[in-house]
Formats: C-alpha cells, sequence, structure tokens
C-alpha cells in the first residue's frame, strides 16, 4: 500500500474540492429548469386530525397560483402508496403490519407537518400566497405522543391494532434464560435513545421536469441512492416506467440516512411536472426538514447483562421498544432490527443473547436510519451495559473488556445474534486508545479537577458495526425488498483515459478522489486521467447508492471486479498484437509486457488499439475497452475500535466540556487516510450531540417544540474540541480490496463513550440524554 | 424598489420587490449560486457574504439595505487557478466534505481573520460558533483557519 503518490493508501488532495470551494457545486436547489413553476407544500398544523374537506377555491384565484393538488388528485391518478422496503416478522411468523401511506394524506392526517396538498405557482411568493389560502377543515384528534405507553393509546391506523407494527425476536431465550438463572451477577439499565433530527446542511429539493416529446420524465432531486428513488417511483409508486423515468441526484449537501429514502414530496413534484407538462420546483425550508425528514433512533429499552463473579459475560437480555412516528418510512422495519439486534454482542464472547423489539406507531414524523441506524442504538445498550457491570464488580472498565473480547484466534467468530465477525483485534485497539488518552495519568488529572471544584470521568465505548450489508441472499430470504449488490463501469476512452460510473453515490465522501484512486492504483495511469461519474440513473445501469458505510466495501469491490475485466481484456488485445497467448502477457504500472521478451505495450496504446482494430479474430476478440462488475458481497465487513472520552463538568453550572477524545478504529485497508479521518471527526461530533446537545422533543399534542436551529441544539465549533484519531489494521478477509467501510463509526462509538464518561464524572448510574447542562446540574445535586 | 449594488466588482441595477432578500437578488437575479440557504432562522451561516468588507448572512439583509454597497461573495474570491488563501486551506486541510457550508464557512474565516488578533484555536471556535456543518466535526475546519491566518 502506498503511502506517498495517488494510489491507495495516500492522502491525495480531494478532486471534488475545487468546484466546492469556489462556489461552483451544483446542488439541486442551483437547478432551474425553463419556465418552472414553484410548489409550495400543504401541511399538517395537527398531530392526528380527520380531514373533512379542503376549500382550495380561494388559492386558486391568488395571482400566479397554476395549481393545487391534494391527495385526492393524486390518488385519482392511481399514484401509489409510498411503500416499506424490508418486510419483518413477528415472534409468531405474521408479517410486520403496513398501514396505508399515501404520499399526501387523504382522509386523516397523523403527524404535524404531514403534507397533505401542494399550491404551484408562477413564483414562490404566489406559492406560498396560495398556500396561505388554502382551507382545510380538520377534526383535531388527540395524538398519541408517548412511546412507553403507545400499545395502549388510541389506534392510529386501521390496520394496526394496538398501534404495534411487529413484535421481533432473536437469540436464544432458553439458553439465555438459563444463563441469567446461573449467574453471580446481574448489571440492568433503563435506556432511552434519544430521538434525533438529522439536519444534513442542504435541505431536500426536488426540481421535476416533463418532456412532452419524448415521455421521459427527469427528476432532479436530493438523493443518496437515485437508482432505489426511481426504482420505487416506477414500481411501487407508479409515476412512469423506468425506462421513461431519469433520476439525477446532483452535488447533494450530506444525507446521514435521511435522504436514503423516498419521500411525498419529490413523488407529488415530478407527478406534478407531468400533469402541467411544466417543470416544477420545490426546496424544503428548514422548518420542514425538522419536521418532514425522517428522524433517527427513538427507543425505550431494559437492558441486563448476566456475569459470573470474575467479570466474564454469560447472557444478555435486551427489550426494545422502538418508535417508527406515523407511517413505515423506506428501511424503518430494519433499522431496529437486523441492524441492531444482530450487534448485540459487540465485540464480546458472550454465549447467549436475547434480543425482543416491539416497533410501535405514534403520532411524530417516521424514524428509519441515521448516520449508524441502528448499531449506534446497540452499542449504546451494549457500552452503557458493560460499563455499568465493571462499576457493579469494582472492576476496571478496559479489563473487564479485555477479559470478555472475542479474541484474534476465535476468528470466524459465530456470534449467538446470526453474524459471522471475519476479523479483528479489539484489544489491539483498546491498548492504542489507552496510550493515547494516557489512562495513567487520569487519577491525578482527576484530582486536579475537584481540587478545582469540578469533576472529571473517564468514559470507554468498544463498538462494532456491521457494514456492506450483504449478502442479498441472505437479505431478501429475511425479508429485504432490494439487492444489496454494487456496480462498476470502467470504461477506458480512446485516447487512454479512463471514466468510472459507479452505482454509489458520494453526497461528502469523497468517492471522486477514492474511487480515482483505486482505478488509477490498478491500472497504473495518473490520477487526473481518471473521471468517476456518479448520480444519474441515465449514466449508470443501475445501483443501490450510498448508505451504511458500503460505498469502498460494495462498490469499491466492484470496481476492482471491472478493472479486473479490464486488465483481462488488454491482455488479450496485446497478444493479439505480439501474435501470442495471454497467458504470456504481464501486467504491471500500466505496462502489458510479454514475458522474456522486450515487447510491451503502455495502457494508452492498448485502448488506441482497443478502438483501432487491426486484424482482430472478431469471433473471439470484440473492439472497444469497456467492462462492467455486478459485485454481491459474501457478508458484512465489521469495522470496529475503541472510544475513550474524558470529560470535566463545572461543578457549579453543570456543563460538561469534552476534555479529550481519543478514537481508534480498525477500518482494514484505508484508501486515502485523510478522508476517512474526516470521516471519523464527523461521526464523533453527531454521536457526542446525541449524548450533549441534540434532543428531537413533542409535546403531549404532538407538536414539535425542536423545529429549528433555535430549540434543537446542534453541535457547533465551540461545543466540541479537536479529536485523536488513530487506526489499526486487520484487512477484511472476503473482499478484494481488505477495506471495511468508515463512515458511521464515529457516531455508533461516541455516544456511549460520552455517557459513560459523564456519569462516572457523576458517580451516578445513569442519566438521560442529552446530558445537558441542567441535567446535570440537578444529578450533581442529587449525587452530592 | 431599484437597487444599485456592486457584487464581485461588477455593478448591477435591479428592479425588486420590497421584500427581496440579497440571498435572492444574489442566486436568482445574479445566478451567484456558491452562495447556500440552510436554514431560514439565521442560524446556520451558509449564506455567509461580505457586504462592504464585513461578514454578513445575506438571508437577513434585505436588498434595499444594499443598495450602493459592495458585496463579495464566494465567486469573488479567487479561482480555480489563483485561490484565496483560505480556499486553499479548506482544501489542503480537507476541511469540507459535502461543500454545502463551505462557502459561507469560509467567507466567515476570511472576516474572522482579517479583524483578529491572536487567533488561536478556541477563538476560531468562539468566532465560527454562527456556522453550522454537519459533516466535517469542525476539526479541520479548525486546522485549515488556523493555516491560513499564517497565509493570509
Amino acid at each position: 500500500m502506498a503511502e506517498n503518490g495517488t494510489g491507495i493508501g495516500a492522502a491525495v488532495k480531494r478532486k471534488e474540492d475545487i468546484r466546492f470551494i469556489t462556489g461552483a457545486g451544483r446542488y439541486t436547489d442551483d437547478i432551474d429548469q425553463a419556465g418552472q413553476a414553484y410548489a409550495v407544500f400543504l401541511r399538517s398544523p395537527h398531530a392526528r386530525a380527520t380531514i373533512g374537506g379542503i376549500d382550495t377555491s380561494a388559492a386558486l384565484q391568488v395571482p400566479g397560483v397554476v395549481a393545487v393538488y391534494t391527495g385526492a388528485d393524486l390518488a385519482a391518478d392511481g399514484i401509489g402508496d409510498l411503500p416499506c422496503g424490508w418486510l419483518v416478522k413477528s415472534k409468531d411468523g405474521s408479517d410486520m403490519i403496513q398501514p396505508p401511506h399515501p404520499p399526501l394524506a387523504v382522509e386523516r392526517v397523523n403527524y404535524v407537518g404531514e403534507p397533505y396538498g401542494l399550491v404551484i405557482a408562477d413564483s414562490l411568493q404566489a406559492a406560498r400566497d396560495g398556500a396561505e389560502a388554502v382551507v382545510a377543515d380538520f377534526g383535531d384528534l388527540p395524538a398519541v405522543v408517548n412511546l412507553a405507553t403507545a400499545d395502549a393509546a388510541d389506534q392510529l391506523h386501521e390496520s394496526v391494532p394496538g398501534n404495534q407494527c411487529y413484535d421481533w425476536e432473536l437469540g436464544d431465550k432458553a439458553a439465555t434464560d438459563a444463563a441469567f438463572a446461573n449467574a453471580d451477577h446481574v448489571a440492568s439499565l433503563d435506556i432511552v435513545n434519544n430521538r434525533l433530527i438529522p439536519n444534513a446542511m442542504e435541505p431536500r429539493a426536488a426540481v421535476g421536469d416533463y418532456d412532452a416529446a419524448s415521455g421521459v420524465y427527469t427528476l432532479y432531486t436530493t438523493s443518496q441512492n437515485p437508482h432505489l428513488e426511481r426504482l420505487v417511483l416506477a414500481a411501487f409508486v407508479q409515476v412512469a416506467p423506468e425506462s421513461r423515468l431519469r433520476v439525477v441526484s446532483p452535488d447533494v449537501g450530506g444525507g446521514f440516512g435521511s435522504k436514503i429514502f423516498v419521500y411525498a414530496e419529490e413523488t407529488a413534484v415530478i407527478w406534478a411536472a407531468g400533469k402541467l407538462r411544466r417543470a416544477v420546483k420545490w426546496r424544503a425550508d428548514r422548518s420542514e426538514s425538522f419536521l418532514a425528514d425522517a428522524h433517527g433512533r427513538d427507543h425505550v429499552t431494559k437492558a441486563e447483562l448476566a456475569l459470573s463473579s470474575d467479570g466474564t459475560f454469560l447472557g444478555l437480555r435486551v427489550k426494545t421498544i422502538a418508535n417508527m412516528g406515523a407511517y413505515l418510512s423506506t428501511f424503518a422495519s430494519s433499522v431496529p432490527t437486523y441492524l441492531y439486534g444482530t450487534l448485540m454482542a459487540g465485540q464480546y464472547k458472550t454465549p447467549a443473547i436475547y434480543v425482543e423489539v416491539r416497533a410501535m406507531f405514534t403520532n411524530t414524523a417516521p424514524v428509519d436510519a441515521y448516520r449508524g441506524a441502528g448499531r449506534p442504538e446497540a452499542t449504546y445498550v451494549v457500552e452503557r451495559l458493560v460499563e455499568t457491570a465493571a462499576r457493579d464488580l469494582s472492576m476496571d472498565p478496559a479489563e473487564i473488556r479485555r477479559r470478555n473480547f472475542i479474541q484474534p484466534e476465535d476468528f470466524p467468530y459465530a456470534t449467538p445474534v446470526a453474524l459471522t465477525y471475519d476479523t479483528g483485534d479489539y484489544e489491539a485497539s483498546l491498548d492504542k486508545a489507552l496510550q493515547h488518552i494516557d489512562y495513567q495519568g487520569f487519577a491525578a488529572r482527576r484530582a486536579a479537577s475537584e481540587a478545582n471544584g469540578n469533576r472529571r470521568g473517564i468514559g470507554f465505548s468498544s463498538y462494532i458495526e456491521a457494514c456492506g450489508l450483504a449478502p442479498s441472499q441472505v437479505a431478501i430470504s429475511l425479508g429485504a425488498g432490494v439487492g444489496l449488490f454494487e456496480s462498476a463501469e470502467v470504461r477506458v476512452n480512446v485516447t487512454g483515459s479512463v471514466t468510472v460510473i459507479t452505482g454509489s453515490h458520494s453526497h461528502g465522501q469523497g468517492h471522486e478522489t477514492t474511487f480515482a484512486q483505486v482505478v488509477s492504483d490498478r491500472l497504473g495511469i495518473p490520477l487526473e486521467d481518471v473521471e468517476v461519474v456518479h448520480g444519474d440513473t441515465a449514466r449508470s445501469d443501475y445501483g443501490l447508492g450510498t448508505y451504511g458505510s458500503r460505498s469502498i466495501a460494495v462498490g469499491g469491490s466492484a470496481l476492482i471486479r471491472a478493472t479486473d475485466k479490464i486488465i483481462a481484456k488488454g491482455k488479450k488485445i496485446v497478444a493479439h498484437n505480439f501474435e501470442t497467448t495471454e497467458d504470456n502477457i504481464d501486467f504491471t504500472d500500466g505496462v502489458f509486457a510479454e514475458q522474456e521478451s522486450n515487447r510491451s505495450m503502455a495502457f494508452a496504446e492498448v485502448a488506441f488499439a482497443a478502438y483501432v482494430p487491426q486484424n482482430f479474430p472478431l469471433d473471439e476478440l470484440e473492439p472497444g475497452l469497456s467492462e462492467k462488475a455486478f459485485y454481491d458481497p459474501g457478508n458484512f465487513t465489521y469495522p470496529a475500535g475503541t472510544h475513550i472520552c474524558e470529560v470535566e463538568i463545572d461543578g457549579e453550572t453543570g456543563e460538561t466540556s469534552i476534555a479529550a477524545f481519543v478514537a481508534v478504529d480498525d477500518f482494514g485497508h484505508v484508501i486515502n487516510p485523510m478522508i476517512v479521518e474526516g470521516q471519523v471527526h464527523g461521526g464523533l461530533c453527531q454521536g457526542i450531540g446525541q449524548a450533549l446537545l441534540e434532543h428531537g422533543v413533542y409535546d403531549d399534542a404532538g407538536q414539535l417544540v425542536t423545529g429549528s436551529y433555535m430549540d434543537y441544539c446542534m453541535p457547533r465549533a465551540d461545543d466540541v474540541p479537536s479529536f485523536t484519531v488513530d487506526t489499526t489494521v486487520t484487512p477484511c478477509t472476503h473482499n478484494p480490496l481488505g477495506v471495511k467501510g468508515c463512515g458511521e463509526a464515529g457516531a455508533i462509538g461516541a455516544t456511549a463513550a460520552v455517557m459513560n464518561a459523564v456519569t462516572d464524572a457523576l458517580g451516578v448510574k445513569s442519566l438521560p440524554m442529552p446530558a445537558t447542562p441542567e441535567t446535570v446540574w440537578k444529578a450533581l445535586g442529587s449525587a452530592g | 424598489m431599484e437597487v444599485t449594488l456592486t457584487v464581485n466588482g461588477a455593478s448591477h441595477t435591479l428592479d425588486v420587490p420590497d421584500n427581496t432578500l440579497l440571498v435572492e437578488v444574489l442566486r436568482e437575479r445574479l445566478g451567484l449560486t456558491g452562495t447556500h440557504v440552510g436554514c431560514d432562522t439565521s442560524q446556520c451561516g451558509a449564506c455567509v457574504v461580505h457586504m462592504d468588507g464585513r461578514a454578513v448572512k445575506s438571508c437577513t439583509v434585505l436588498a434595499g439595505q444594499a443598495d450602493g454597497a459592495d458585496v463579495t461573495t464566494i465567486e469573488g474570491i479567487g479561482t480555480a487557478d489563483a485561490l484565496h488563501p483560505m480556499q486553499e486551506a479548506f482544501r489542503d486541510c480537507h476541511a469540507l466534505q459535502c461543500g454545502f457550508c463551505t462557502p459561507g464557512m469560509i467567507m466567515a474565516a476570511i472576516d474572522l481573520v482579517q479583524t483578529s488578533e491572536d487567533l488561536d484555536e478556541q477563538a476560531v471556535r468562539d468566532g465560527l460558533e454562527g456556522n453550522l456543518c454537519r459533516c466535517t466535526g469542525y476539526h479541520n475546519i479548525v486546522r485549515a483557519v488556523l493555516a491560513a491566518r499564517d497565509n493570509m
């Protein structure tokens, strides 16, 4: 692996940066179409209400208003429901209950901000004025907001008794109960995993266009996976067939999961463009983002860990209620099940694990994947519980982890919760993290803080995540409605430059650089000769986009497959030229050379020969040099690491400051360490945000009281420290690059580390998140 | 109303409704889409530009208030071939990921460096408190501003 240069392993400056730092980025809101109209959505002011009637007559009189559409108009046109893509089964074998989810509400609204219509006008101002003039006759009903008591509350959906979507289980209940019966000690915790609002800095947007001449619809939108968007709009919502629907995700300003899903707004916009034969543009105000982007987390959990007196883990029992919000968002059902329960072994050899998850509907915005998606929640359960057990048994938190770690010789390791970890060295990350934090010096630092009237605590989080959700075969058997492969095309142009077309999508991850590094390294050509194309269904065959830290592990592996085919084809061409067989041709550093001779052809010469074919035996050798691959992984990848947080708490105000944060992660081989560090930094900030600052709060009436940046506390530059980030390496054993993925690790590991540190500083067993100064100050008082 | 303003060195006279915001003039009338809109409460800072040499949130300035002003946007501080030291530092330090907050962050950071003495890490963190970034955790942004401080 190259440390220098531009190949795999080099900290190459990003190719995409020049356009972003000069203001030349092209985001959806920067795209205008000739003659476009503007859409403003009508949104429910009530958490739960019947819709008696919608009077649009005054709105249609507003100058500039072109049309007002409601749910009834979409229904009349045969526009279908927004589907959920993963069918989870309950303990009794029954399917989860998926209530109807029309893009625009028809008879009832079920959360504040739910769209029930849209006004389209010649200008944005006219559309806003028109929306103000619409009068809807709502019959207000009591809202179901409290997750823990939702089963006994009013029923939201006719088809969903007790508001329960499913009651799922994983693991061996009998074995786990037996482990608890034989345990010396049981550590237990009640945990609330607070609701978060993703807040990518670019609000969602959509520009829908319809070309009457060709009958082709084009949707520009802020999507992490444009092919999935097209598939759902074509196959389920039935806006247009895939062959006449193009979805483009241009530059996208962050996603963090919230832009995976197919939402009401782009559905209505592309439909309206066809209806009006005119382009229609919509961009969310931030207030709309708060109300109507899918939220994250929101679990209530009881967790117990059975131990022997020496600290050996014997069994883990977890009972979780997960909030789905008012409807099932695109992948909502999979997050608290297959991305949560399966992670409960963590890094440990816990022999018996049993997880129960009930998913409930409430009158709140839909909840779905947010950075980490289920894995931060699982890590929070496991790592808070491990810390609690250490305190209960008066053991060192590092030592109790060390005692229970799966050891390098145990791999491949089959956990009791369905996963098989391929590789890892958990002690290596722990040891490195202990060095970085200067664990030996902590007692002295704590004493110094206390001498100043403050508190100091240290917290660990030895997380694991499962990335690159796979393989398709297994996921489909467990209810997934889509494959989990990725596509790549490597198109060698006549003069030797290379166009790489990937089904992955970059919305900040820097694929235009890392993917180019991989291809330039493999083909031995300059980095600047490789251009990476993504985010346009008209340019790539198919793709599943970017989420779940999958891009390099799955998309990168597809690239390797495609470059292997290019090299194989190149050898055939060279063999033909040299009148030998391809077995006699080697390819190294961009040069095809005949063995045991001095004859060779450079990569660009072979490209030219491919497109200017001379005497090709056309039955055996086609002209051209362009190859595609679809890569379906054999297993997940398993990044893991140890994060350690040290906090100082102001003894008078309860304000928590992070004195130091160390993250040591094993991502396998790293393509671009600069980009990987950046991914970790961002994830840590989001994890710290959950622990100390962020909370999506609804009041009893179901009104979102944290609906702006004045109320929802986003981490700002002065809320977080500089981080110490390092890596260890055990290469993934089942993909060609040995890579594992890095996008979510920070957000997965950080939250538990922070809360373990805060509770350590306060000397309390638990504390609700976010640990605001008020919460901490109260705990300071109660802890004496 | 009619407003005349200079943007990135070029003078423009425009007829706009009274309630037009400076950011709308920049993005929709002049096509300068490098200035972004990330919120509706003047909190995120994605729309920061310079007006008469000082950083302002252009979502909170009426076009009429900018009448006669000299406005500089992200498009006006450097080019791909001749980057401003702050642009250069953001790239060198990997201080951007999705790029959406970046123009506002760069414009705010330039103002911070130009108007501060003895800028250290804490002062950079405090000074950029009005600009949200969801990607970088601010770590590399702080590094970039400190690096640019030495080159401006």
